[in-house]
């Protein structure tokens, strides 16, 4: 095997490694809501994953600043929640959540998630 | 009186002391009983009496301190942004083709031969194919570089990726020709690739969100029916005033022609109503004084006035938005193993690219290097994570919208999953299967008294006209239908359990039950044959004796509504067993079950009990629906796998079911079962493209065939079948509104 296509063959198997390391292995910072918080829509969601107490009325904002039209949506479907989300604006949700466990969202397409932790 | 709460969103607000300006000037509304400003979310919420506040007063309030209310009006702002984001994409697509079919011609082999020699020049093709990267590609950077500081990925990084790798080859190939010439690969760019996926992965996007704009529809259509303004009665002048400044209370006048504003109880006059657009029943309903008027229903025939009962978002019309809002909000089950694949997908199809650049390079023929890019590149392009997140919701917000367009309210997708596994029916009887309103339905005078049926009636009414009994009001109803002018009756008296008493003229005259004649001790025996017949059929028989000598008989029943018989056969022909349950005695509910063809009969059920009857019918392994008017019943409609709740018009408890029928007409229900069986075939089909789509044409893009048939797929081609792919699923999701259900 010529020294280029070991090459190749070394970069791949580090190129695979770094994805899977760079997508899949990534830490989820929970961060703690009391009431109110303000969620950047920029490639993503900012903060991701954030963690509410049960029976208590929290309020989401929602603000997009990413032109894409993946995110133009934001649908929390255990809360049966679907916003359009206009380009630099703030939407807001109330929510009150009446069970614990763990709560996916995600835009429109379902290609970019978050999550809300709710706790006792 | 309930107090309510109301939001406004509020503009010009800049700091906190705007906050407690405001919630001063709003506190300072009569009717206002607190108010809280959010400079965040830049909302107003005030509690207040809804008969006192209107909105015009809290807008008057808002603005005497220099703000301003967002108005409803101005949602339509983001269509139109929404419009001039798809105008904008037009332009931008033409001059992708045009900029991109230059290129195509100067480097195609077979075709570039008739380009002129500026076209086939690589300086010109990298000239071309700038702007088509960078200004027209744009969005999907835009996309990418975000998404990638949060560590994550989406469609954009596949498209930027691929399109990126192909144009910096072509780039390095235009200005370093001799440096890959040296290393053996012949010099030849790519600018039609990078260029062309560019361009159709935008006619697909356009394409795909026009088709989008379709599946919400519904909504729009709902949210158009509601009328502009109202022409409110006042000091006995006419006013027209904006529909958000009408308060409950107010009087308000419609024309023929009109629509109903507001939700409301008739004062003055009668009319033909259509409410088809809210209930989905076809044939107008005749409403008169205290009828009750569904908002944005409208007035066929006469002018009449009416109260306003309802406002903003407790209207009728109000809650079924909101309810079908939610309901293509939420989350059908069968989109969990979606969910599990999406999170993986992405990052999934960049390992694949890089193992088929590997493979390719190492393992390939001679010009492995070509064939490795070309190939990475058609499966970064090939793969469409779009499809698959598209598949469910988009045949939801179909399914959903053309429910309400029948007057069926699903409340969540999980309910419009469910209805089509339902094999079990259990129907409460009264205002269900009957209409709940008892009716005379026999009246048999005994051939001796040679008694007219007019006469019987007469007299009955009569008695009855000082009773508050149901079955009184069914008797005086049917007098006055007839136009019978009662007599006047003295010594009225009332037996509770057995009957009434009282004299007309000179003859003492009793009206009741066996119960009462056995006590008064008349001789029934001469209606006997009549009176067993009657009760066998389920009815309430009471007997008239006048004298103390029997005269005759009238019956009164709960009728059937007239679709219960031909949607209960309907029902059982599809499999679905159906089962009655009622409060009453087993001879009434028998005689009813028989009418409609039931054979299973639950009677003398308690209301509190309903509930767990419905659980032993569930532990008997049947997948249950369970039909009631969503009043009394509404722990049984929740304990069933599907709770239907049906009533007619405003009187429908529209929460208390996972699927409300608006109209009352049992048929409704047999439109639900198909209306979920259309929609689950719907997200079926589009799971199976959209995943058959991925596990198939991935492999190919990589090259699989290769090896056996000697199949590639161009980088081209893989974008323009990615256009396809989602554009296929929400027009199949689109293929419902026209399905018949």
């Amino acid at each position: 095997m010529s020294i280029d296509k070991i090459l190749v063959l070394i970069s791949g198997f580090f190129g695979v490694g770094f994805i899977y390391w760079f997508f899949l292995m990534r830490k989820e910072n929970i961060v703690d809501v009391k009431g109110e918080v303000e969620i950047t829509v920029s490639g993503g969601y900012s903060p991701q994953v954030i963690s509410l107490s049960k029976g208590k009325l929290t309020k989401i904002s929602f603000k997009r600043t990413d032109a894409s039209s993946c995110l133009e949506e934001v649908i929390i479907p255990d809360f049966k929640i679907k916003k359009f989300l206009p380009l630099n604006q703030i939407i807001t949700v109330e929510i009150i959540p009446q069970k614990t466990g763990e709560f996916r969202y995600s835009c429109g397409m379902n290609m970019y998630h978050g999550k809300i932790i709710v706790r006792d | 009186m309930k107090e309510v709460k109301k939001s406004y969103q509020i503009k010009g607000m800049h700091c906190a002391s705007c906050v407690l300006m405001l919630e001063q000037s709003l506190l300072k509304v009569e009717g206002v009983h607190d108010a809280r400003v959010n400079l965040a979310t830049g909302k107003a919420t005030i509690d207040c009496n809804p008969e006192k506040v209107t909105d015009y007063q809290v807008t008057q309030a808002v603005e005497s301190v220099g703000y301003g209310v967002v108005s409803k009006d101005e949602s339509d702002h983001y269509q139109e942004s929404k419009n001039k984001e798809l105008q904008d994409l037009k332009v931008k697509i033409c001059i992708s083709l045009f900029l991109s079919g230059l290129i195509v011609w100067g480097s195609l082999p077979g075709l570039m031969g008739t380009a002129p020699l500026i076209l086939q020049n690589y300086w010109t093709q990298l000239i071309l194919a700038l702007p088509v990267q960078f200004w027209i590609g744009w969005v999907f950077y835009q996309a990418t570089i975000p998404a990638l500081k949060h560590r994550s990925a989406n469609m954009d990084t596949l498209v930027s990726l691929g399109t990126t790798v192909a144009f910096i080859y072509s780039t390095f190939i235009t200005l370093f020709p001799q440096v890959v010439e040296k290393v053996g690969v012949q010099a030849v760019p790519y600018f039609d690739v990078s260029t062309v996926i560019i361009s159709l992965i935008l006619v697909g996007r356009f394409l795909e969100a026009k088709a989008r704009a379709g599946t919400s529809e519904a909504i729009k259509r709902l949210i158009g029916l509601q009328a502009k303004t109202a022409r409110v009665v006042k000091d006995g002048k006419e006013i027209d005033i904006p529909i958000n400044e009408v308060a409950v209370g107010n009087i308000i006048r419609v024309r023929p022609g009109e629509k109903i504003p507001v939700d409301g109880v008739i004062t003055e006059g009668e009319s033909s109503i259509d409410e088809s657009m809210v209930t989905g029943e076809s044939i107008p309903v005749e409403k008169t004084k205290n009828d009750s008027l569904i908002g944005a229903t409208i007035n066929k025939s006469g002018t009449f006035l009416y109260k306003a009962t309802k406002v903003g978002s407790e209207t009728m019309l109000a809650q079924i938005i909101k309810l079908v809002e939610e309901a293509q909000g939420s989350k059908a089950p069968i989109q969990k193993i979606v969910d599990r694949v999406s999170s993986y997908f992405v990052p999934l199809v960049i390992i694949l690219a890089i193992l088929t650049f590997v493979v390719w390079y190492v393992f390939g023929a001679q010009s492995g290097f070509i064939f490795a890019l070309l190939n990475s590149v058609a499966v970064l392009i090939i793969a469409c994570p779009c499809a698959m997140g598209l598949a469910t919701p988009t045949a939801i917000m179909v399914g959903t919208g053309r429910g309400a367009e029948r007057g069926i309210l699903i409340k969540d997708a999980k309910s419009l999953e469910i209805a089509h596994k339902i094999n079990t029916i259990i129907f409460d009887k009264t205002g269900t299967l009957t209409k709940g309103k008892p009716e005379v339905t026999d009246v048999i005078p005994i051939q001796s008294s040679k008694l007219r049926v007019e006469n019987l009636l007469l007299m009955a009414a009569s008695i009855e006209k000082g009773s508050e009994h149901s079955l009184a009001e069914a008797i005086v109803k049917k007098a006055e239908e007839d136009n019978l002018k009662l007599a006047s009756v003295k010594n009225f008296q009332a037996v509770p359990g057995h009957g009434v008493a009282g004299v007309i003229g000179e003859q003492k005259i009793i009206l009741g039950n066996r119960r009462f004649m056995e006590r008064e001790k008349i001789n029934i025996d001469s209606l006997r044959l009549e009176l067993d017949k009657l009760e066998d059929q389920g009815k309430t028989v009471m007997m008239l004796a006048v004298a103390g000598k029997l005269v005759g008989l009238i019956a009164v029943a709960d009728t059937l509504k007239e679709s219960a018989k031909e949607a209960v056969g309907k029902l059982q022909r599809m499999g679905i067993e159906t089962i009655i349950i009622s409060g009453d005695n087993q001879k009434t509910a028998s005689a009813i079950a028989k009418q409609v063809g039931i054979k299973r009969v639950l009677a003398e059920v308690l209301p509190q009990d309903k509930e767990s009857e419905v659980r032993k019918i569930q532990q008997e392994g049947k997948v249950v629906a369970m039909v009631g008017d969503g009043i009394n019943d509404a722990p049984a409609l929740a304990t069933a796998d599907v709770g239907i709740a049906m009533g007619s018009g405003t009187d429908v408890a529209i929460e208390a079911g996972d699927i409300t029928l608006i109209n009352g007409d049992l048929n409704s229900l047999i439109l639900a079962i198909n209306l979920s069986k259309k929609t689950m075939r719907t997200i079926k089909i589009n799971l199976f493209w959209a995943f058959g789509y991925n596990v198939v044409l991935i492999p190919v893009a990589m090259g699989i065939l290769y090896p056996i048939n000697g199949i590639l797929l161009n980088p081209i081609f893989a974008s323009f079948a990615m256009a396809l792919s989602s554009i296929s699923v929400v027009s199949n999701s689109l293929l419902l509104k026209k399905a018949r259900i």
